[in-house]
């Protein structure tokens, strides 16, 4: 012990005349730029996906709904409502946010009297912080908790494509599949959006679990034509995917794709348990074999019903086959796909025209319902001058002639009007058969719509200008030029808008813009149309139809004519999604009806 | 100077009388020895934590633990959350010193998952857990001054760790709680003007630390008090798992950072500091020169670290992360010792099992009811603070 010891401690004293160095007021003390204070929510971006729901492991966030958000493809109309009792600002829901409209302020100190005002929804419960720029926000760059970026699909080259039908998009790997399939959030936002609600994040979990037969089970819940629908569907899925806000949206198709890939057909019966069901002896009729007709009746053969598909043509499949490209869909995915439901029982007579061949009454008299899903086969003219030319045709007749397998006229110059899928298809077709005739592509596709605004999906665009096609939108078609009654090629002037204000089809011109598309031979692509010609006029009375011609059907699709249900692009779409999904829910409905009945 | 102030307290190890084993018979009945608990409410006491004695006189005689009082059941807790889920209770083990904790529990599942995490958000990781050290020394040095008496250091060192914690709340956006490292890198870049705050942070610590100097380690009550009182055995150090400042006060050179250099550690200049009394003193004094290590280590990070760079490399989706099948222990040189996580995984997107190995565990129980035994009671405070011991770590 030093005498030091004894004296050096007293040097504290000159801490007596500094500046205390406690904060006198910590309230009125600003929380630092990154600090994890109270909760905002961009109540307009948030999409209520219930992500930072499902990662906050003290359950403090809830999805409430809320007053004034309704809910629609895209968006839950919930809202995050966070409790204060148990929150424990650790920021992960803002972090995982989809859509990053989730963030915390600096503040740190609120006081009320009633307990419950600390259970608030952020955006929605005015608060003082809600337009406060500091606090935590997601960490930038490269900071994602979940994969944004798509796991590219493999395709073949467009040199190696553009000659043959063959399929060109190959289909995931195992590990391609999982990894893509890793990215999803389980957030059901997609299944809200598809028209048969298929468990989407369900049959993504399984490939995550390699349980492909499980995968195949939920497919066929919702939906039995999966091989098809994982090549073509319209995927409205993905486009409200919500990690499509703020990365690519998961290629739900491609996944969907996947599972009916690696499951093979000859297992299905054991994987699905089916085929051990009663028939309970009443017979169902349906007219046409496309996507709403098969649907109906797999539903309906799953539940005892001795089912009879009518076909006008040589094969099933209805627009599938007939409309679709084979480089899009090959037979043998849909062949696949169909005979799976041939094999339940399911009858089908090829090369009958219901009202020819066969009277509507017949059906009616011979079986318990009818269920038509006839389709959109008549195509829609321009009606510009000219367009009476043998020289100028329809898409659709031209890709069923394709898909019958029949000649069809090719030229050398060719233009294509319109800027749906349906158009891309038969200008990719004819790409491919000019190439192969000529050994050089010269096709051109306009459209009234500008590029940003075309229908058709945005891969087919690219893709088709990947196979030398020209694709010219926003050009609106004004007269056809013959000379010695041979096309010398299409007039068009440039379209301004195609809707008006209120969202109604009422294109703009502008005249003096115009532009000359040298062909001869003209396709026209513009939409379709029903022939229910098959209808007689007595059941026709008693089907309603709206002030635009259009059918009237109920939720479960039954018409006016009661034993007669009628589903598929003709009430919806047009596409095969939601054909699957009427034909779902109309065998539903023929189900109550025969039940009711008897 | 022979010591006429003070007087050096008899040899008592004649007291009490021994058996003919060499043993002591205590029997309370007989009125001669008392039982007296020590928490779980109490100032001398880390955290809630009941240390029951026995005994004689002044002197201790028996001692055992009870645990239990704070058990929040964190392993069994997070075998029923996801990873990610893991991720904001790990750093509530711990509250003093909450970023071992994550760096373990991250570094454990980046091994199984086998994620080499980018360069930048190492070096992050790095200093936040040498200015986790720093504050959670700061926090020590107001403790053990305190539990011989003396409040002034305590008031000085809150001060000091609140700037810490300041440039904390800067960088990971909280004060106590980070939650900063989390599995796959960082959650944050150094913000602007970072550097020269913490400088700035540094330089005041380490004026006041000449304070505490002649104040706590030049102070004649506090060398009366520490110096021979609390002595390891260096052979104890194996035997007990003891390891950090308190191995190391015994002469032995243990330090995670040294041994098994993990993050940056091997790319800093630095040795483990090492004394050789083993007693009360002696191990305040190699805290107290880690303290100062930590700030040159701080200023070295500063020095070397890169201006920019990736804070989290690519993992899976952390809503379903499962963890390839597998087990592993990872550790990190806390302030107290080694602290470590060993994990084991089945392959699903919960952890089987997750065991906290926190250096308490062996110093507050085994190594605390081994050294109190003899000691006066009032020194039963000192002894403890001076094990450096943190309860909520025990009752993982």
């Amino acid at each position: 012990m030093k005498l030091k010891d004894i004296l050096s401690p007293f040097t504290a004293w000159k801490h007596v005349v500094k500046e205390p160095v406690t904060i006198k007021d910590p309230q009125s003390r600003e929380g630092a730029e990154r600090y994890r204070g109270f909760h905002k929510n961009d109540i307009e971006s948030c999409i209520g996906c219930g992500t930072c729901e499902d990662i906050c492991q003290n359950e403090a966030i809830d999805l409430v709904p809320v007053d004034g958000i309704e809910t629609k493809d895209g968006d839950s109309g919930l809202r995050p409502m966070i409790d204060y009792g148990r929150c424990c600002w650790c920021a992960l829901c803002v972090d995982v946010c989809t859509t990053n409209s989730l963030s915390l302020s600096n503040h740190f100190t609120w006081v009320d009297e009633d307990p419950d005002a600390f259970r608030f929804i952020p955006g929605v419960d005015k608060k003082a912080w809600d337009n406060e720029e500091k606090g935590w926000k997601k960490p930038e760059p490269n900071y994602e908790l979940y994969g944004t970026e798509r796991v590219h699909m493999p395709e073949l080259h467009a040199e190696d494509r553009d000659k043959s039908f063959i399929e060109f998009v190959t289909g995931y790997s195992k590990q391609q599949a999982e990894e893509e399939a890793d990215r999803c959030v389980e957030c059901g936002i997609c299944t809200a959006t598809c028209p048969a609600h298929m468990g989407i994040p369900e049959y993504i979990k399984a490939i995550r679990n390699d349980d492909l037969e499980e995968g195949l089970r939920i497919l066929y819940e919702t939906n039995p034509l999966p091989e098809i629908c994982g090549r073509i569907c319209t995927h409205k899925c993905e486009d409200v995917c919500s990690i499509g806000h703020k990365g690519d949206p998961l290629s739900i198709r491609w996944l969907k794709r996947y599972i009916a890939d690696q499951n093979p057909s000859e297992k299905y019966k054991e994987i699905l348990n089916a085929g051990n069901v009663e028939n309970n002896g009443k017979k169902v009729a349906i007219i046409g074999s496309g996507p709403s007709g098969l649907s109906a009746a797999y539903y309906l053969a799953l539940t005892g019903y001795d089912c009879t598909i009518y076909e006008k043509l040589p094969e099933a499949g209805g627009m599938m086959r007939y409309g679709i490209p084979e480089y899009r869909l090959p037979y043998d995915q849909i062949d696949k796909d169909i005979n799976y439901i041939l094999s339940l029982g399911v009858k089908i007579e090829y090369n009958v025209n219901i009202g020819t061949d066969i009277t509507l009454d017949k059906l009616k008299s011979d079986y318990d319902a009818v269920f038509a899903g006839t389709g959109l086969h008549l195509g829609r003219s321009t009606r510009i001058p000219g367009s009476d030319h043998k020289d100028v045709f329809f898409a659709t007749d031209l890709l069923r002639e394709i898909s019958l397998g029949k000649e069809i006229q090719v030229s050398e110059k060719i233009v294509v009007i319109g800027g749906g899928n349906v158009a891309m298809d038969i200008t990719r077709s004819l790409a491919r058969l000019q190439n192969n005739k000529f050994g050089k592509v010269d096709v051109t596709a306009t459209s009234l719509e500008s590029e940003d605004i075309m229908p058709a999906d945005r891969e087919e665009v690219v893709e088709s200008r990947e196979e030398k096609a020209i694709i010219d939108p926003g050009w609106g078609p004004t007269s056809i030029e013959i000379e010695n009654d041979k096309i010398k090629g299409l007039h068009v002037q440039k379209c301004l808008s195609v809707f008006d204000e209120s969202g109604r089809f009422s294109p703009k011109f502008d005249e003096k813009d115009t532009k000359f598309f040298e062909a001869d031979m003209i396709v026209e692509s513009i939409g379709q149309g029903m022939d229910i010609e098959y209808i007689n006029p007595e059941t026709r009375d008693q089907i309603e139809f709206d002030p635009r011609g259009r059918i009237v059907v109920d939720e479960y699709f039954q018409t006016g004519a009661k034993w007669l249900f009628i589903g598929g692009d003709i009430i919806q779409g047009p596409d095969v999604i939601h054909g699957i999904a009427n034909g779902h829910k109309a065998a539903i409905g023929i189900d109550k009806f025969i039940n009711q009945d008897g | 100077m022979k010591n006429k102030l003070f007087k050096i307290t008899e040899d008592r190890s004649q007291f009490p009388e021994k058996n003919a084993d060499g043993k002591i018979d205590i029997d309370l009945s007989s009125h001669k020895y008392l039982k007296l608990w020590q928490g779980p409410q109490h100032p001398g006491i880390t955290g809630n934590m009941a240390l029951e004695l026995t005994v004689l006189g002044d002197e201790v005689m028996h001692c055992e633990t009870h645990v239990g009082y704070l058990h929040r059941g964190f392993e069994k807790l997070m075998e029923r959350r996801k990873y990610i889920q893991c991720f904001p209770i790990v750093c509530r083990v711990a509250v003093p010193e909450p970023d071992f904790n994550e760096y373990c529990f991250a570094s454990a599942m980046e091994e199984l998952a086998g994620i080499e995490i980018p360069e930048m958000a190492k070096w992050l990781r790095t200093l936040v857990l040498e200015m986790s050290r720093l504050q959670s020394y700061l926090m020590w040095i107001g403790g053990q001054s305190g539990a011989f008496g003396s409040g002034i250091i305590g008031q000085w060192a809150n001060y000091l760790r609140d700037l810490v914690l300041d440039r904390f709340e800067e960088l990971t956006g909280g004060r106590i709680y980070h939650m900063y490292q989390l599995p796959g890198g960082v959650r944050g870049l150094l913000p602007d003007g970072f550097k020269e705050r913490m400088e700035e942070t540094l330089q005041t610590i380490e004026k006041f630390m000449g304070d505490i100097d002649k104040v706590m380690f030049n102070n004649a009550v506090f060398k009366k008090r520490s110096v021979g009182i609390g002595y390891i055995d260096p052979a104890w150090i194996n035997k007990f798992g003891i390891t950090g400042p308190n191995a190391r006060a015994a002469g032995v050179a243990k330090d995670v950072r040294k041994d098994y250099p993990y993050l940056k550690y091997a790319d800093l200049d630095f040795d483990a500091i090492v004394g050789k009394d083993s007693d009360i003193y002696t191990r305040a004094d190699v805290r107290r020169k880690d303290l100062l290590l930590s700030i040159d280590l701080i200023r070295q990070i500063f020095a070397k670290m890169p201006e920019k760079g990736d804070i989290k490399a690519k993992t899976p989706n952390v809503l379903h992360w499962k963890v390839p099948k597998g087990e592993t222990y990872s550790r990190a040189e806390c302030t107290r010792g080694e602290y470590g996580y060993y994990m084991v995984s089945d392959g699903t997107e919960y952890p089987r099992r997750i065991n906290v190995r926190g250096p308490s565990y062996t110093h507050a129980i085994a190594l605390l009811e081994k050294m109190i035994i003899n000691t006066n009671i009032a020194d039963v405070a000192g002894l403890m603070v001076s094990l450096h011991t943190y309860p909520p770590e025990i009752e993982r």
